[in-house]
């Protein structure tokens, strides 16, 4: 069990300079995360206390991607409240009274604050402490911030989740914790994996739904499944839990390091691990080296977008034979990916925070094969002939684990093979 | 504070964005936190462009707050202007920088930036997106046109085309050569494809072609009064409206009224008797007034449709729509909340929505065909295709576009000769559009009927039939033969006709005696 994987002959990046530069950031806010959150937690509902402009964030992120019945809404704040005409605690209790009523299926409520919420100073706490305490024991009512004035994209995840650690009831119970919003099918094989190493009880935050027998306390472990939890991280070492720190469970590699780190905690011996990681791993293996054909020697360059790109440079580098050119992020918390990091071998830059006009400029001059990147400058960059990925799909998309390192890879080398495929000249 | 699940129109910088990026030479510089980006790819992604929006945002943060966002807006401004060297600037703040209060027009003023920069105010509390972009095309206006000589032969200026409007790109095209054909030539298109120079010069024209009064109409009467140009009132969407078109053109301009038809199909296509199943078709129409209002004429009058229902989310035109409303015999909804039109449309129970991408969404829940007429629309609303709203095409398009969602003529009578038949049921629609009917697992077991929608089950039908009308199970059992397209039609005639007759229960005979009270 000590084949971890160890840094490359250059060494990792975990100790590399780090460039930081300041100007305009092309990136979401936490609001979008509401988009997967809401999905995910099937009797909560996120009421974003916001402007015009945050409803139609929702619904742009959401329209490209979304058509069902959302639960999520906006209370838009208008002159009056703005004014102080009218009380607006007053008026967020009648926004909620109207919902609730006609949402008789919720059982959590989030009040969400925004860049115009937390400008103005909207206590959303106090609301929230005021309608628990009326809705008991039928809703519980949380806040937490999604404004692009303190979050950054996947940060919105982060803040709903850690806002949820304080009222977890307390457990001493010795228990796994995996902490992030998977879809099903994934969370469903990951707990399935270590239950057959005889790990247990697993345990999932965030629940499906609110009434679960979910605590946490000293006896708890937990492993992170998105790099981007740093608060709740923070919250769950408050309550006494303990990180198990480990490479991202991305690409087979990922996987079975995350696996390992855990099998380790909870005295797994070496033939159990074998035995039951044994045939995804080599599922894995095949499918990651049919998808990655196209990618083999090709170059790769970063966007900060979703807190994803060190795991993800880490794994299209080591697995997929990749070069990394740079490796954007929006924020880099080395308590959290300092593992990955330590697996990347030295070479590419690494930014932190973005002034986007100069990394464009960075990203002309270098040409990669593939750039990463968000929504705003995907197709402006294949106009110029470079190929992209636009990053929301890599939240969008069950791309963790075994099963799905083939997929995860397949989202890079697709938008390769088709610039390849493309043929419109005329027959010679 | 109000709640809103989606909503029809953005904050009004977005509609200032929409101007910027149809523009040339033409830079936003944007006081937002980082967040509002995301207005970027409603043009990148929605609207396929191939070039980032012109737009500079200040992206500030919490930390900025407490110490100097003034100055990160002015080294914004400075870095944008050198970077993109553009022939003028709009500067602003979106709804959070506004309640941060550092007057980004004020500081422009302070500065050397070498070009005109155009001070905006648009007030996010209150306004929106349409708003935003008339507003900042007539401050645009405003600041660079001039009264000046006028061109030797007739010419315009096209007015309202901003990104991301609904077919803008393609109407050009069709009221371009429209006018041509009149001997009248174009003089500027603006705000899309001009320049600020180009703004400098629209004073050249004779007169304005209003296409959009939603994006222009504060521009247009601007110049009417300071350039001296008549505006059109027509807007030329369907074959009678562009006829009175091409007629107040030539009382602008002295010149004959002058219209190729040779092109011209729908008045033929709707004429012919294949269409004759369109008839008194139960239509419902919404989104931005000027379009609502066009295909209200054009539904009623070219294509013979019943309209039972139209609104418009722009208050800005709630008045047109009202008094045209009035005209048809209806009420009309003037409101931007996207349940408030649900309702509506769940009680009249059309056979078909004109509407925008939203209605489109209640349609598909609701089970009755939508074509959108209206932004805001979706990626799939940007074809690539020629597909003009305007002049003579825009009416073929209109034809073709609005026929499709439905079942065709001979289908629809085939479904109701054999509604037992396994392959022709409720849940298959109609027969052209492919991926509509679940394959039945094995071939030749009979596909069960479609679970009755939570909004078509009998109990609560009877709450918005206006009484207390109880379905018979015979007459239940009966109403569910009737094909689904015009199911909801039958029953709610048969609950008008009961419930104004005082009758409480509905047998079979009562369906039957309602169906020939309405036949037509």
């Amino acid at each position: 069990m000590n084949d971890l994987p160890r840094i490359s002959a250059t060494g990792g990046c975990r100790d590399e300079p780090i460039l930081k530069q300041r100007g305009q950031r092309e990136v979401f806010c936490g609001l979008t995360g509401i988009i997967w959150l809401h999905r995910k937690m099937q009797d909560a509902f996120f009421l974003v206390i916001g402007s015009r402009t945050c409803a139609h964030l929702l619904q742009s992120a959401a329209g490209v991607m979304i058509f069902a019945e959302p639960r999520f809404g906006t209370a838009i704040l208008e002159e009056t409240d703005l004014a102080g005409l009218a009380d607006a605690q007053a008026e967020l209790d009648k926004v909620v009274d109207q919902l609730l009523a006609r949402r008789t299926d919720i059982r959590q409520l989030f009040l969400v604050g925004s860049c115009p919420s937390e400008v103005i100073k909207l206590d959303l706490s106090r609301a929230a402490e005021r309608m628990t305490e009326k809705y008991a024991p039928s809703v519980r009512v949380l806040n937490f911030s999604g404004s692009g004035i303190e979050t950054t994209f996947t940060q919105g995840e982060d803040a709903c989740l850690a806002s949820m650690v304080p009222v977890l009831p307390k457990t001493d119970e010795r228990q796994l914790l995996l902490v992030g919003a998977l879809p099903d099918v994934v969370e469903e094989q990951a707990v399935s994996l270590l239950t057959d190493m005889g790990v247990g009880p697993i345990r999932v935050l965030p629940a499906p739904r609110a009434d679960t027998d979910l605590g946490v306390g000293d006896n708890t472990v937990f492993a992170l499944t998105q790099p981007f939890l740093g608060d709740t991280h923070a919250a769950l070492e408050r309550r006494g839990a303990r990180h198990l720190a480990a490479p991202f469970p991305f690409g087979e590699e990922g996987t079975t390091a995350w696996l390992r780190t855990i099998a380790q905690e909870f005295g797994v011996d070496v033939e159990t691990f074998d035995r039951v990681t044994a045939a995804p791993r080599a599922r894995a293996r095949k499918a990651i080296a049919q998808a990655s054909e196209s990618l083999r020697d090709k170059s790769v360059f970063f966007f900060p977008d979703s807190q994803l790109e060190i795991p993800l440079a880490r794994f299209l580098t080591r697995e997929c034979g990749m070069r990394a050119i740079e490796v954007g992020a929006p924020f880099i918390h080395k308590g959290i990916v300092g593992p990955d990091l330590d697996m990347l071998a030295q070479g590419p830059t690494l930014s932190e925070g973005q002034d986007v006009d100069l990394q464009l400029d960075r990203c002309r001059e270098a040409r990669p094969d593939l750039t990463v990147c968000g929504l705003g400058l995907a197709n402006p960059l294949e106009a110029e002939g470079l190929a992209t990925k636009w990053a929301i799909e890599l939240v969008f998309t069950p791309v963790h684990f075994y099963e799905q390192a083939g997929d995860l890879a397949g989202l890079f080398s697709r938008p390769i093979r088709r610039a390849e495929l493309l043929e419109l000249e005329a027959t010679p | 504070m109000k709640l809103t699940v989606w909503t029809y129109e953005g904050p009004p910088h977005v509609g200032a964005m929409r101007v910027a990026t149809g523009m040339k030479d033409m830079h936003y510089v944007l006081h937002a936190p980082q967040g509002d980006t995301y207005a970027d790819l409603l043009f990148t992604m929605i609207e396929r462009r191939n070039h980032r929006p012109p737009v500079t945002y200040t992206t500030f943060q919490a930390r900025d707050l407490g110490s100097d966002t003034a100055n990160l807006f002015k080294t914004s401004l400075q870095d944008a202007y050198e970077r993109f060297r553009p022939e003028a600037m709009i500067v602003g703040a979106s709804c959070t920088a506004e309640l941060i209060q550092d007057d980004p027009g004020g500081m422009s003023e302070t500065m050397d930036i070498p070009v005109p920069v155009i001070p905006l105010e648009l007030p996010s509390y209150q306004r929106k997106e349409n708003y935003g972009a008339d507003e900042t095309f007539f401050q645009i206006v405003r600041t660079l046109a001039r009264p000046m000589e006028r061109t030797a032969q007739i010419s315009c200026n096209l007015i309202g085309p901003t990104a991301l409007g609904f077919r803008h790109r393609d109407d050009i095209t069709e009221i371009t050569s429209l006018l041509s054909d009149m001997g009248i030539s174009v003089n500027v298109v603006a705000p899309m494809t001009a320049s600020p120079a180009d703004i400098a010069r629209m004073g050249a024209a004779h007169f304005n072609v209003l296409m959009y009064p939603e994006t222009a109409e504060t521009a247009a009467r601007w110049m009417e009064r300071e350039l001296d140009q008549p505006w059109t009132k027509t807007v030329p969407i369907g074959v009678g409206a562009t006829r009175d078109f091409v007629h107040e053109v030539a009382g602008i301009t002295g010149l004959e009224p002058r219209l190729d038809e040779e092109r011209l199909r729908l008045p033929w296509y709707s004429r012919s008797v294949d269409s004759t199943y369109l008839t008194g078709k139960r239509v419902f129409i919404f989104g931005d007034g000027t379009h609502v209002m066009a295909a209200a004429r054009v539904a009623r009058d070219e294509m013979g449709f019943e309209v039972v229902g139209m609104g418009c989310y722009n208050r800005e035109m709630a008045r047109g729509v009202r008094a045209l409303a009035r005209d048809f015999g209806i009420e009309a909804t003037i409101t931007d909340d996207y349940l408030e039109v649900e309702r509506v449309i769940e009680t009249l129970q059309p056979e078909m929505i004109l509407g925008t991408q939203m209605e489109r969404h209640i349609g598909k829940r609701l089970g009755i065909p939508c074509a959108v007429i209206s932004a805001p629309v979706h990626v799939q609303d940007f074809p690539a295709r020629y597909s003009p709203q305007m002049g003579i095409e825009g009416a073929n398009v209109l034809f073709d576009t609005w026929v499709h969602p439905l079942v065709m003529g001979l289908e629809e009578h085939l479904l109701h000769m054999f509604r037992d038949d396994f392959e022709f049921h409720d849940a298959a629609g109609p027969s052209h559009h492919g991926g509509h009917a679940p394959k039945p697992e094995t071939p030749g077991t009979t596909v069960p009927l479609a679970a009755p929608s939570p909004r078509n089950n009998p109990d609560q039908n009877k709450e918005h039939a206006g009484g207390d009308v109880i379905w018979l199970e015979d007459a239940e059992r009966e109403l569910r033969k009737i094909p689904f397209f015009v199911r909801g039609k039958a029953r709610r005639n048969t609950e008008t006709f009961a419930s104004e007759r005082g009758v409480a229960e509905i047998s079979i005979d009562t369906l039957y005696e309602a169906k020939a009270h309405y036949a037509r």
